[in-house]
Formats: structure tokens, sequence, C-alpha cells
């Protein structure tokens, strides 16, 4: 079991820094949202705020991407979201078509480039 | 398809349950996060966590983006603080999330704690997915029926997870670059195809735009203030088209 999971230093760090950060957000939702009507103005905003926060998450990631992401230029991976989008909207409004181009471009290019 | 709202079978609990698990067949996102899964089980390999921790970490997390930043952060050599910082700001777009789908499953019934684990399994594609499949569900399922998707999607990303996490070795760099980017094309793309109001148009975009403006201001919490910068502006857009 130990070996499974890691000793309990690997699982204090996902409770503290993994599972309480994300879940404390969704237990205030509950608590929040339960008093709020469909429909309602309130609901409209935090709509609003919470597209636009994944709007930057969705930034953040190519801007300052993680891991392997990071080797590949910068250029590249606004031109692959580029390219999604033309992808989108040639396909009407296909979430598969957008993956796909986007994909197409980065790894297209990478390879290209070396 | 699901069957019409006046259907019988929308009258068992079970059943509807069962449809919700279906539905993960019927749509793209399955792909893309069994496909993203696959890389966080690599990435949880490649910075030295175990299987068994990765597994937890999808069940008990369930945000990628989270678990992106949770292990890159780590791996990175920061602190627990500093990554369990990082990883609360990401999630705070969770906050909006919940508040915005109780209502679509609220009955006059339901009491907070049918809906812990609704709450627990909303993340973008659950939240996504809600705006697209629950007006087809009859009201007093619709808790039934994401709990349904929900585990649908937990099983899919689990089994990404463990593959992920066995293929890390054999990944090449090219690929897990690809993999690495389906995560923003996916949440684009699928919030994009669901922003039918034009306050939902204004935010993705003002919030993609301000988010370098404001990853200037070194903060910590950047994304949280793009997010509400944007997010407000879009509402007020909407007033004003409302009052004109």
């Amino acid at each position: 079991m130990s070996e499974f999971i890691g000793d309990w230093h690997a699982l204090v760090i996902l409770v503290v820094a993994g599972v309480i950060p994300n879940q404390i957000w969704r237990m205030l939702g509950l608590w929040f949202g339960g008093g709020i009507d469909d429909g309602s103005e309130l609901l409209i905003w935090v709509r609003a705020v919470a597209t636009a926060i994944l709007a930057g998450v969705i930034a953040e990631i190519v801007v300052q991407p993680p891991g392997a992401l990071a080797s590949v230029p910068a250029m590249l991976r606004y031109a692959s979201v580029v390219a999604g989008f033309l992808g989108f909207m040639a396909a009407r409004k296909s979430i598969f078509a957008g993956v796909m181009s986007g994909e197409i471009v980065l790894l297209g290019g990478k390879w290209w480039l070396g | 398809m699901l069957p019409p709202l006046s259907s019988p079978q929308w009258r068992s609990t079970l059943r509807s349950y069962g449809w919700g698990f279906r539905s993960v067949t019927d749509t793209v996102m399955s792909l893309v996060l069994f496909a993203t899964y696959l890389g966080i089980g690599a990435l949880a390999h490649d910075s030295h966590f175990s299987l068994g921790w990765a597994l937890a970490a999808t069940l008990l997390v369930w945000a990628g983006p989270a678990q992106i930043i949770l292990i890159s952060t780590l791996g990175s050599g920061a602190t627990i603080i500093q990554a369990a910082i990082a990883v609360t700001v990401s999630a705070i777009r969770l906050f909006p999330m919940v508040v915005s789908v109780m209502p679509m499953m609220r009955t006059p019934e339901t009491k907070r704690r049918h809906l812990i684990l609704v709450a627990h399994l909303t993340a973008v594609t659950l939240w996504v997915e809600c705006f697209r499949f629950l007006p087809q569900v009859p009201r007093d399922r619709r808790i039934a029926f994401i709990h349904g998707l929900g585990s649908g999607l937990v099983v899919i990303c689990m089994t990404a997870t463990a593959a992920g996490f066995g293929l890390a070795a054999k990944l090449p760099p090219l690929l897990a670059a690809g993999i690495l980017m389906l995560t923003p094309l996916a949440f684009l793309f699928s919030t994009a195809r669901n922003s039918r109001e034009l306050s939902d148009i204004v935010a993705l975009i003002l919030g993609l735009l301000l988010f370098p403006l404001a990853a200037m201001l070194d903060t910590g919490v950047d994304i949280l203030i793009s997010g509400v910068v944007a997010g407000s502006i879009a509402y007020g857009v909407h007033r004003y088209r409302a009052r004109a």
C-alpha cells in the first residue's frame, strides 16, 4: 500500500496543495449557489466572471506554458490557437475540428522547425 | 440521443443515471479528457509521484489544470505552500461554476446535501456539458443524470491517468507538448460553442486579452484580477444592451 500511494509526505502534499484548494471553492459555491434563482441578474454576472477566469486559465497555459509545451516557440503556440479558431469556425463550431486544426499546426510546425 | 422529456424512460432514477453515464459517448470532450489525463499521468510519473498518488489526485482533485499546476510547481522545487497558493488561485473558477450550475438542478424538494457530489464533479467539462445536456433532461432527474455523466468521465480519466503513467517513459517530447496544448484548445472551443449570450462572448474574448496584461502585475492572483475585470465589463455590456 505504501508503495502504491507513496509516503505520508506525498499524501499530505496532495491534501494540502491539491484537494483542499479545489474543494474549498466548490463547497463555497454549493453554500452560496443554494440561494440564487435561475436567470437572476447576479447569476449572469457570476457566469461572465466564471467564463473570464476560465479564459485566463487558457491564456496562462499558452502564454506561460508548463513542461514540454515550453519547448515550443511562443509564435507557434499562438499560431496554433489562431488555426484552431479558424478550423472551429469553418466547421460550424465543431470542437473536434478546432482542436485538430490547432494540434496539426503545433505538431507540424514543431516537427518542421526541428 | 436522449429520450424526449415526456418519455417514461426518465421515470426511474437509476435509468436517468444510466443515460448520464452513456452520454460520455455523445461528447468529443471525453476524447479530449482522455488525452489530457494521459498527459497528466505521464507528468506525474516523470515528476516521481506514485501511480496511487496520481489516481487519488484525479479522483479527489478532479480538475485538470489544477493537477498540471500542482505537479509542475512541486516538480520545479516549489514548497507546499507555494504550490497550494498557485492551485487555490487557479481553482477560484470552480466557485462561480458551481454557483451557476446549482440553480439548473434545484427543485423545491432538493436539499443542499443532495448536491454535494454534483459540486465535487463540477469542473470545466461538466459545466460546459450541463448547459448542453440539461435542457433535454427533466428537472427532477437532473441530479441523477449528472451523477451518471460525472462518474462516466471519472472512469475515463482514471483509466487515462493509469495508462499515461505506464506509457510515460515512451512518450516523445513532441507528443507530450501536443497533449499539454489540448487543454487550452479544448477549453477555448467548448466555451466558445456554449457562448450564446453576448455577455459570455465578451467575457471570453476580454478574459483572454486581459490575462497577459494582468500577468505583468505579477501578483500571484493575476487570473482572478483579469477574470473579475473582464467578467464585470461583460456584465456591463449585457446591462447596457438590456436597457437599449
